[in-house]
C-alpha cells in the first residue's frame, strides 16, 4: 500500500470512528442484549482458492457459503435449516404441486440500487440452463424438475422455453415436470440465486471481479486475490441492512490445516478446521472454542459389481460379511477421535424428515456381527485354506489410509480376508473408479440438499455416482416414487433395508463439522446440518 | 555478440515448440481430465462444456489452436479451474508476488552466501572458516518445509512480530519469511561454491605471483582472485535465479501468498491443461533467457572465452 492511501485510509477510518463512536460505545445486540465487539469483522481459512463467484458456474461449498452472502435467492435457511422468505415474501404450490408462484419483496435492491425483479431470476435460472453457459451444475436444474431443463441442456430446445415466468415484476411462476415435494428448499442452492442481467452483458467473463459486481446479497464483493484472499462488506442497498451486524467477512486461503490452526492460535483467525486427530487435544485445550456438530455426509466403501468386478463380490455373503467384520467403533472412537457417528445406513440420521430403520445387522453387537461374518464366510467358500483376496483402493490420504489398514487388519483377523491397500491421486482415482476398473474403492458424499433421496439416489440403476454398478428394479422404482409422494419416508426405510440386506456398500461413518470457532463469534448455527451459514446472523460479542 | 543472441534466440524458438508439444501429450497422458468431479457429469453437460473449451476438438488440432493463439494474440486461454480468469489473469496476478519475493531471496542469498564463502576460504582452517562452512552446512540441511513452520513458530507464535502467511499486496513484513525460507538453500549453496573455487584460486600460481610482488591482501583478493572466484558461482546463479522467480511450491502454500509456485502443483492436481502450459512456457522462456544472460556474463568476466 502506497503511502499516500494509507493516509487517507487512516484517516477516513478515524473520521468514520469519531463519527460512529458513541454509537459503538455501547452497542447491544438487539435480541441478546449483548454488547457487541466494536471490530465487527470475521476472518476465516479457506482450504483451497474460490474457483469462481458466478453463482450458475459455481460447484464448490466455501464458494457456496460466499455467494449466500454476496447474493440472495428466493428462499433462505435458519439457524436450524427451517425455509425462511429471502427475496421471495411468500409462496405457494398449486393442488398437484407442480407450479409454484413466489411473491417477490418490493424492497429487494442490488448494489447499484436497481430493483430485485423476477426477471432477474428467470434470467438467471435460464442462464444456469443453457448450453452456452457451460455449467458444470447445469444438471441442478434438471434435477429440481423445471420443464424443459432436460432438453435445453441438451441443446435441444431453445433457453428461452424453460418453465420460469415473471408474471409481474413482483410474481415469479415456475412450472415443474412432476411434483417435486421439497422443491422449495432447493431454491437456497446457490445455483439458483439471481444475477444482474446488465453487469454480466457489460463486462463479461469479468463480471465477478470486486470492481465490476453488483450484487444482491447483505454483502458485496470488495476485494478477491486469487488463491490469497477475499473480502466482503456490508451491502447499504441490502433490504434487511439495519439487521446486519458484522461489518466486514475476510477468507484467506491456507492449504495446510495445521497453518491454519497456528494462525488461528495466533489470532489471525476466527474460524479454521481442526486437524484430523487433533479434537481430543483441541477440546481439553481449548473447550470453549473446540465445536463439533453432526454434518450430512456419508464415508463408505463401495463394491465393484459390474462385469469387471471380482467373482467374489457378486456374492451377498460376502458383502454381508466384510461388512459386518468392520467394528465402526474402533474407526470413530479410535481413529477419528471428533465425535463421528458409526454407520449402518447410508443416509446420515441427521437427515430432515429421515428416521434411521433399524437394520438388523446395526442391531447385533461386534460379537455377533463377527460371529456371524465368519459363518458367512464359510458358507460361501473361503476360509483358511481359500483365503479372499482383492484390492481396496482410495484416494491418497493419510486419514483415509489410517481407516483402510484398520479395516484391512480387521478383515484379516477376523476373515482371514488378504486386503491389498493402494491409493490414488485425486482425479486419477475417480477416473479408475468411474471406469469400474477396482474391486473395493472409498467413497463419500454429502447431501445437496436436506433430504434422504439425495444419498439414496447413488445406489440407484442410473446415478452418475452409482460407481459400483448395483441395480435393483425395486430401488429405483421406490425413488422414483418417492420424488411425487407426499411422505416418501415409508421408501427410504424400506431402501435402506434393502440396501443393509444386499450391502452394495460398506457404510462407515457418518460425518461430524469440526471446528475451531472464537469464543467471541456468535451465532453459528450449529444446528444447521447443511451447514448452510449467512454471516449476516453471525457477530462479536465484547470481550 | 549480436549475431550470439540472434542464434540463442534461433535455438529458442524449436526448443520451446518441442516443451509445448511434450507438455501437450504428457497432460492428455495423465487419466482424468480438468472436469472429472465426484459425481460424473451428465453426458450432455459435459458436452457443452467441452465444446465451450474446444476439448472436443482432435489433439492436433488443440496443439495448433493453442500455439497459434500464443504467438499472434499472447492469449494462454482461459483457465479451466479458476472460471472467471484466464491464463494471462492468474500469471499476472501471481508472477509478481513471486518475483518480488524471489528477487529479494536472490539478493540475500548472493550477498550473504558470497560473503560467507570469502571470508571462510581467506581465513582458512580458523574458527571463521568453520563458523561459515557450519552455518552453510546447517542452512543446507534444513529444508524450506521444516524452515517455514520454524519460522512460524518463532516469528508468529512466540514473539507475535510477524504474521504467519498471506500477502496483503507485499507489505515488508509478509515478505520477510518466504524470502528467508527461499533463500537459506541458495545461500547454502553459494557460500558452498565461492569458498571452494577462492581455495582453488588463492592456491594458483598468478595469486603466488600477486603476492609475491607485495600486493597487499587486500588487493590481491578484490583485483586478481574475486573475479576467476566468481566463475562456478555465476553459472549457478543462473537457474537459481530463475528458481527463485518463479517461486516455490513450499513458499507459497506454506506462507498462502498467492504467488505462482503453487500452481505447479495444483494445476497439475487440478488437471487445469491451460494453466501447467502456460507455466511451463513462462518457465521454459526464462530458462533460455537467464542461460543466454549467464553466457554473456561468463564472456565478459573471462576474456578466455568467446562467444561465438
Amino acid at each position: 500500500m502506497k503511502f499516500t492511501t494509507m493516509f487517507k485510509l487512516a484517516s477516513a477510518t478515524a473520521i468514520v470512528a469519531a463519527l460512529t463512536s458513541g454509537a459503538y460505545a455501547d452497542k447491544m445486540h438487539p435480541e441478546t442484549g449483548e454488547k457487541l465487539a466494536e471490530d465487527q469483522t470475521f476472518t476465516y481459512r479457506l482450504l483451497d482458492g474460490i474457483p469462481t463467484l458466478d453463482p450458475q458456474l459455481n460447484e464448490d461449498v466455501s464458494g457456496s457459503d460466499i455467494l449466500r452472502d454476496l447474493f440472495e435467492g428466493l428462499l433462505n435457511q435458519d439457524a436450524k435449516g427451517n425455509l425462511i422468505p429471502g427475496v421471495a415474501e411468500s409462496w405457494e404450490a398449486n393442488d398437484d404441486n407442480t407450479v409454484y408462484t413466489f411473491k417477490l419483496r418490493d424492497d429487494a435492491k442490488w448494489s447499484n440500487g436497481d430493483p430485485v425483479t423476477a426477471g432477474d431470476f428467470v434470467y438467471a435460472w435460464q442462464r444456469a440452463a443453457d448450453p452456452a453457459t457451460a455449467s458444470p451444475y447445469s444438471w441442478f436444474v434438471e434435477l429440481m424438475s423445471i420443464e424443459n431443463a432436460a432438453e435445453i441442456i441438451a441443446g435441444d430446445k431453445d433457453p428461452s422455453e424453460l418453465g420460469v415466468e415473471a408474471v409481474d415484476d413482483h410474481t415469479f411462476k415456475v412450472t415443474l415436470t412432476s411434483a417435486l415435494p421439497y422443491f422449495a428448499a432447493m431454491t437456497t442452492h446457490a445455483t439458483t440465486f439471481p444475477v444482474h442481467k446488465a453487469t454480466i452483458d457489460e463486462h463479461g467473463d469479468q463480471w465477478t471481479r470486486p470492481e465490476n459486481m453488483v450484487s444482491n446479497g447483505a454483502y458485496k464483493l470488495t476485494e478477491w486475490v486469487l488463491n490469497e484472499r477475499t473480502t466482503r462488506e456490508r451491502n447499504e442497498m441490502y433490504w434487511n441492512n439495519d439487521k446486519t451486524i458484522l461489518d466486514k467477512v475476510v477468507t484467506l486461503v491456507i492449504n495446510d490445516e495445521n497453518v491454519a490452526l497456528t494462525r488461528y492460535r495466533a489470532g489471525e483467525l476466527d474460524r479454521t478446521e481442526i486437524p484430523s486427530g487433533q479434537y481430543p487435544a483441541l477440546s481439553k485445550e481449548l473447550p470453549n472454542e473446540a465445536t463439533v456438530f453432526p454434518r450430512l455426509c456419508s464415508y463408505y466403501y463401495t463394491f465393484n459389481m459390474s462385469d469387471k468386478g471380482p467373482e467374489a463380490f457378486k456374492d451377498q455373503r460376502v458383502r454381508q460379511a466384510l461388512s459386518y467384520a468392520v467394528d465402526r467403533k474402533v474407526i470413530t472412537d479410535n481413529i477419528l477421535q471428533a465425535g463421528q457417528y458409526q454407520a449402518y445406513t447410508f443416509t446420515p440420521g441427521a437427515t430432515a424428515g429421515f428416521e434411521v430403520p433399524d437394520v438388523a445387522f446395526g442391531q447385533m453387537t461386534q460379537e455377533e456381527r463377527d460371529a456371524k461374518a465368519k459363518e458367512l464366510m464359510a458358507e460361501a467358500g473361503y476360509g483358511a485354506d481359500n483365503p479372499l483376496k482383492f484390492d481396496m483402493l482410495y484416494n491418497t490420504s493419510e486419514a483415509h489410509k489410517k481407516i483402510a489398514v484398520a479395516m484391512s487388519q480387521m478383515w484379516k483377523q477376523k476373515l482371514g480376508v488378504e486386503a491389498t491397500l493402494a491409493n490414488m491421486e485425486w482425479k486419477t482415482f475417480l477416473e479408475t473408479r468411474g471406469n469400474q476398473d477396482f474391486e473395493l474403492a472409498r467413497g463419500a458424499w454429502c447431501g445437496d440438499y436436506n433430504e434422504a433421496s439425495t444419498f439414496l439416489d447413488l445406489v440407484t440403476t442410473p446415478s452418475g455416482y452409482n460407481d459400483g454398478k448395483y441395480s435393483n428394479a425395486e430401488v429405483d422404482q421406490l425413488m422414483v416414487d418417492a420424488k411425487t409422494s407426499s411422505d416418501a419416508s415409508a421408501n427410504y426405510t424400506r431402501v435402506e433395508e434393502i440396501i443393509a440386506d444386499e450391502m452394495p456398500i460398506i457404510p462407515i461413518y457418518h460425518y461430524t463439522g469440526n471446528l475451531m470457532l472464537k469464543e467471541n463469534l456468535k451465532g453459528w448455527p450449529v444446528e444447521n446440518v447443511e451447514q448452510n451459514w449467512y454471516s449476516r446472523d453471525l457477530y462479536k460479542v465484547a470481550e | 555478440m549480436f549475431s550470439f543472441i540472434v542464434r540463442r534466440v534461433a535455438y529458442a524458438v524449436p526448443t520451446l515448440l518441442i516443451l509445448i508439444i511434450a507438455s501437450f501429450l504428457l497432460m492428455y497422458a495423465a487419466p482424468g481430465g480438468p472436469f472429472t468431479t465426484e459425481r460424473a457429469l451428465p453426458p450432455e453437460v459435459l458436452k457443452n462444456i467441452e465444446a465451450r473449451y474446444g476439448l472436443n476438438d482432435p489433439l492436433a488440432v488443440q496443439i495448433w489452436n493453442y500455439i497459434w493463439n500464443v504467438v499472434t494474440n499472447f492469449d494462454f486461454g482461459p483457465s479451466f479451474k479458476y472460471r472467471d480468469r484466464s491464463v494471462n489473469d492468474i500469471i499476472s496476478q501471481g508472477f509478481p508476488v513471486t518475483l518480488t519475493y524471489g528477487i529479494w531471496s536472490f539478493i540475500f542469498a548472493i550477498i550473504v552466501g558470497l560473503s560467507l564463502g570469502i571470508v571462510a576460504a581467506i581465513r582458512h582452517n580458523t574458527t571463521a572458516d568453520y563458523a561459515a562452512v557450519g552455518v552453510s552446512i546447517g542452512a543446507q540441511v534444513l529444508p524450506n518445509f521444516v524452515m517455514a513452520p520454524i519460522l512460524v513458530l518463532i516469528f508468529t507464535l512466540w514473539l507475535r512480530w510477524l504474521p504467519g502467511g498471506g500477502w496483503n499486496g507485499g507489505q515488508i513484513e509478509y515478505v520477510i519469511m518466504p524470502v528467508i525460507a527461499l533463500s537459506t538453500s541458495y545461500m547454502a549453496n553459494i557460500a558452498r561454491l565461492a569458498r571452494s573455487s577462492m581455495l582453488e584460486v588463492l592456491n594458483s600460481n598468478f595469486i603466488r605471483t600477486a603476492k609475491a610482488k607485495g600486493l597487499s591482501e587486500r588487493n590481491v583478493i578484490l583485483k586478481h582472485a574475486l573475479k576467476p572466484a566468481l566463475m562456478p558461482v555465476i553459472s549457478y546463479l543462473g537457474p537459481a535465479f530463475v528458481g527463485m522467480i518463479t517461486g516455490s511450491v513450499v513458499v507459497d502454500m506454506y506462507f498462502s501468498t498467492g504467488g505462482m509456485g503453487q500452481y505447479f502443483v495444483n494445476s497439475a492436481f487440478n488437471r487445469d491443461y491451460s494453466v501447467m502450459m502456460g507455466i511451463t512456457i513462462l518457465i521454459g522462456v526464462l530458462t533460455i533467457t537467464f542461460n543466454t544472460v549467464v553466457d554473456i556474463v561468463y564472456a565478459w568476466i573471462d576474456p578466455r572465452i568467446r562467444l561465438s
